[in-house]
């Protein structure tokens, strides 16, 4: 390759379209929000830079840590992998919004008194993770090391689809358990070993 | 002013229980798990833009053209800057700071432009729609132990002798009764916080603040400033909260540099986040090393020679010699010794500080080569490190001013469970595993620099204590918090610790494991001035408060008289399934020897956070170079595998006590570092023992145990 050319970036010699916007309306953390956002906007992005809402980090933006996990409709999902566009009317809660009416979430308190981490910048993934997932658990839903994965109750159903265990029983959630619903959120700091012990505190 | 109360006294009784040593939760630990502790890119000026970069596509050449009509033609962009357009910059010390300022290409990656717009989503479009064209010349991109390009640096991180010498090594080796001669190597690493690199850049005239997620902020401004032709005091850094560094956010590189540039081109306030991707290239990794351990010994395994030499890579801009061998120096007595780092300029990214660079490379082949030599003197690995403990420095032969390895291997190997080890490799089943377990030590040394605090009493009760110190997720702040309240004598709720800001007085970086020992000694200094004055004044405080400072220069200016490290054992159980080569770390526990431990609970979190960052670059992190085109290959978070929680197990880190009166005030040594030291080479040692398969190359990848 030496001495040759070599350019980058496409072809284009059209002018580029302009962004398209859509209206919605968003639901965060019990507030409402009247907001028009960019088609391309991922609700990472909205949250951070529109709704000044930045609980939820980027650590990626690819899907690949899950510091941006956030609930919608009480289910965890990744916000750098979801297009705002799509949520019109839809439960968000971040973590700004977990704790309630009187103090911090249960977890939140956990973390601190286990010290479940160090710089911080996972954690509001990590207990948006984890109040998904005990919810999960609750409904019986297996993971990879489940023993028995015949009973519970099917994820978008919320109704027992057979099996050994009735419908209703959650899934007991030891330290293996814990660790295999949560590796979906990195933490470079390595606070693993005080994360699963705050989540088993409370799942207790 | 005149008074009218009395003003309350505020000097307290003397606490019963000293705050230093106890298990303070982190002071700061609801605004982070509420999600109000802000990181740098959470800042929003008014009138913000979005800047964003682009990375050169070849490993080496010139930048012929850039054609930025198509980006600038798109709505909301407000700029786009290259070498021709971008403003000038003073010519830097590190020549990675020079960024925008030459057609030149010295590694794939680097930045060659940005991108200004109104939104996000615009500048990535604008950004992707630059057209550059390079002119491209060969590049060179491979490490090798031959590489006719190898010299050796004058020094090594930080300014360590690239080689010494002790005795004839070359006659020890010739006459050893057990020779160990294996070459060991460790791939790049990368760094990789959670937290990607981020600044927000606001120009108001000529003055310059900066939103930035560093490990110094003191040191950004310092860097920064005359760049732009600035007088230190005209740029103001903040960082109160950060999210992680490992040594990547230790020195300023150039993203920091690109969004104040930006900011200043396009004369608005802008946001800049390198993104995970882009990591991979500016922000720092560790180099790679190839490293040739030589040890001779007589047949009870007692040292008489310890040859290190390391190889490793620096970019053609930028020289960063690691001091991977330095660890060789002092772990083991031996009198005859030669230790060596030889450095080749190549064509890839610059380099830098990860997590006790040098050593932690540089201990998983010296505590491999170990275990060799355990193995081929059929000494227990404990006992063998016992046997070689040195009394003094063996280098200096200045004293320790305290050495506690073989207390750590001791009741680490009570812990551990060590005395029924069977030492034959590959035997154990255990649930279709075959387990072993392996043992090494971890050291790094005690640094200290100067740095400045004020404290400051108020009429209500309260104290103040100001240091541009920051809190990496280390517990900095609380650190500090519990050294000042002891020097104060008043409770914790009574004293807030403002860190992360270059206004504050002038602190060192937070690394090389410094940051308690340098901050610490400048908070107890203020602390006790603070409360001399307030004694002189029978405990009463004006009403405008009083506010003392403290500088250490000259106090951490004086002469060594000891040697002082602080030292580790680290035992691993390890599960390696005989199909498929898996290998899991079923057990971990580390021992360390540290001085005073200020807070027990951060820094159990550090010491486990410190080895599960061992274990991971034991079994997965590697960052392959792509000799095609130039570039680490695997730069996400799918390719580049961190451990994640699955991977770690059962973690455990203990401290026996040790009172080193020759440390500092807090008599404590570092702990940010020591724990990933030995991790990697006791995750190899177990590996070995479960199956009876050497690794000398990491990560223990399947395909080493798969034969
Ligand atoms: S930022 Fe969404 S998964 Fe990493
Ligand atoms: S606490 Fe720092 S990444 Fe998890």
């Amino acid at each position: 390759m030496n001495g040759e050319a070599h350019t980058t970036g496409p072809d284009i010699s059209a002018s580029a379209p302009s962004p398209v916007t859509v209206d919605l309306l968003l639901s965060v953390n019990r507030d409402r929000h009247p907001t028009t956002v960019d088609t391309r906007e991922t609700l990472l992005d909205t949250l951070r830079e529109r709704l000044g809402l930045t609980g939820a980090k980027k650590g990626c933006d690819h899907g690949q840590c899950g510091a941006c996990t956030v609930l919608v409709d009480g289910r965890r999902v990744k916000s750098c992998l979801t297009l705002t566009v799509t949520l019109d009317d839809r439960e968000i809660v971040t973590v700004e919004g977990l704790a309630g009416e009187d103090g911090p979430h249960p977890l939140q308190t956990a973390f601190v008194e286990h010290d479940a981490f160090q710089c911080g910048y996972c954690t509001p993934g990590q207990l948006c993770s984890a109040v998904g997932m005990l919810a999960e658990a609750a409904a019986g839903w297996p993971s990879a090391v489940t023993p028995d994965v015949g009973g519970g109750t099917s994820p978008d159903e919320g109704t027992p689809s057979g099996g050994d265990v009735p419908p209703g029983d959650g899934i007991r959630l030891d330290d293996d358990e814990i660790r295999e619903r949560m590796s979906g959120n990195l933490c470079r700091c390595g606070a693993y070993v005080n994360i699963v012990a705050a989540i088993t505190e409370v799942a207790r | 002013m005149s008074t009218t109360t009395t003003p309350p006294t505020t000097l307290p009784a003397r606490e019963a229980t000293p705050y230093v040593g106890s298990a303070l939760d982190r002071v700061e630990g609801l605004e982070k798990v509420t999600g109000q502790a802000r990181y740098a890119f959470e800042y929003s000026p008014d009138d913000l833009a979005y800047a964003v970069p682009v990375q050169a596509t070849v490993a080496r050449g010139k930048i012929r053209t850039v054609d930025v009509d198509a980006a600038v033609k798109l709505p909301g962009v407000i700029a786009a800057i290259w070498h021709g357009n971008a403003p000038r910059l003073a010519p830097p010390e590190n020549a990675e700071l020079a960024v925008l300022q030459s057609r030149e290409v010295a590694y794939r990656g680097q930045y060659v432009a940005v991108v200004v717009a109104e939104t996000l989503e615009n500048a990535r479009e604008a950004a992707r729609l630059l057209r550059v064209d390079y002119q491209v010349e060969e590049h060179d991109v491979e490490l090798r132990a031959d590489h006719p390009e190898m010299y050796r640096p004058e020094r090594v991180n930080p300014a360590y002798p690239a080689d010494t010498e002790q005795g004839e090594p070359d006659a020890a080796l010739a006459e050893a009764q057990v020779v160990v001669d294996e070459i060991y190597s460790t791939p790049a690493e990368h760094n990789n916080p959670m937290e990607p690199h981020a600044t927000v850049a606001v120009w108001d005239g000529d003055g310059l603040t900066l939103y930035d997620s560093t490990q110094g902020a003191s040191s950004v401004r310092d860097t920064v400033a005359p760049l732009f032709g600035l007088p230190p005091g005209n740029v103001r850094v903040v960082s109160p909260h950060v999210g992680g560094g490992f040594g990547s956010k230790g020195m300023p590189l150039s993203p920091v540099v690109l969004a104040a540039l930006a900011a200043k081109h396009a004369g608005r306030p802008v946001k800049l986040a390198v993104t995970r991707q882009q990591m991979f290239a500016v922000t720092g990794y560790r180099t790679p090393t190839i490293q040739r351990v030589r040890l001779g010994a007589d047949t009870e395994g007692r040292l008489s020679v310890i040859v290190h030499d390391a190889f490793e890579q620096s970019s053609r801009i930028r020289e960063f010699a690691e001091q991977t061998a330095t660890p060789t120096r002092m772990m083991y007595a031996a009198p005859n010794r030669r230790t060596t780092h030889r450095l080749v300029r190549l064509d890839v990214p610059t380099p830098s500080w990860m997590r006790a660079p040098g050593e932690t490379p540089g201990m998983f082949a010296l505590e491999s080569a170990l275990d060799e030599l355990a193995v081929a003197c059929g000494v227990d690995p404990v006992e063998l490190r016992v046997r070689n403990e040195p009394d003094a420095d063996p280098e200096s032969g200045l004293p320790f001013s305290s050495r506690n390895l073989v207390a750590c291997l001791r009741e680490g190997a009570r812990r551990f469970g060590w005395a029924e080890r069977d030492p034959a490799p590959g035997i154990r089943r255990r649930d279709g595993l075959l387990v072993g377990t392996g043992v090494a030590a971890s050291t790094y040394p005690v640094y200290r620099v100067p740095s400045r605090a004020t404290a400051r009493a108020e009429w209500d009760g309260t104290f103040s204590v100001r240091i541009a110190a920051t809190d990496i997720g280390t517990g900095a702040r609380t650190v500090l918090t519990q050294i000042a309240a002891d020097t104060l004598r008043a409770s914790p709720e009574r004293i807030s610790v403002e860190i992360g800001d270059s206004a504050l007085p002038d602190a060192s970086v937070a690394g090389g494991s410094m940051g308690t020992a340098s901050w610490g000694t400048a908070v107890v200094r203020a602390c006790e001035a603070l409360t001399e004055e307030l004694d002189r004044r029978g405990g009463e405080v004006p009403e405008e408060g009083l506010e003392v400072s403290a500088d250490t220069a000259r106090e951490v200016g004086a002469k060594r008289r000891f040697a002082q490290h602080a030292f580790g054992a680290q035992f691993a159980e390890v599960g390696v399934d005989p199909d498929t080569g898996e290998t899991r770390v079923l057990r971990l526990l580390g021992v360390f020897a540290a001085g005073r431990i200020v807070n027990p609970k951060t820094a159990r979190s550090q010491f486990i956070g410190g080895m599960t960052m061992g274990l991971s670059m034991a079994l997965f992190e590697e960052s392959v170079m792509d000799r095609e085109f130039g570039d680490y290959l695997n730069h996400d978070f799918a390719q580049y595998h961190i451990a994640a929680c699955a991977d770690v197990r059962d973690v455990e880190a203990v401290w026996i006590e040790e009172d080193d009166p020759h440390l500092n005030p807090m008599g404590a040594k570092g702990i940010g570092e020591i724990g990933i030291v030995g991790t990697a080479a006791a995750v190899a040692n177990a590996v070995y023992h479960a199956t009876g398969v050497r690794v000398r190359d990491l990560p223990i990848r399947l395909d080493r145990l798969v034969r």
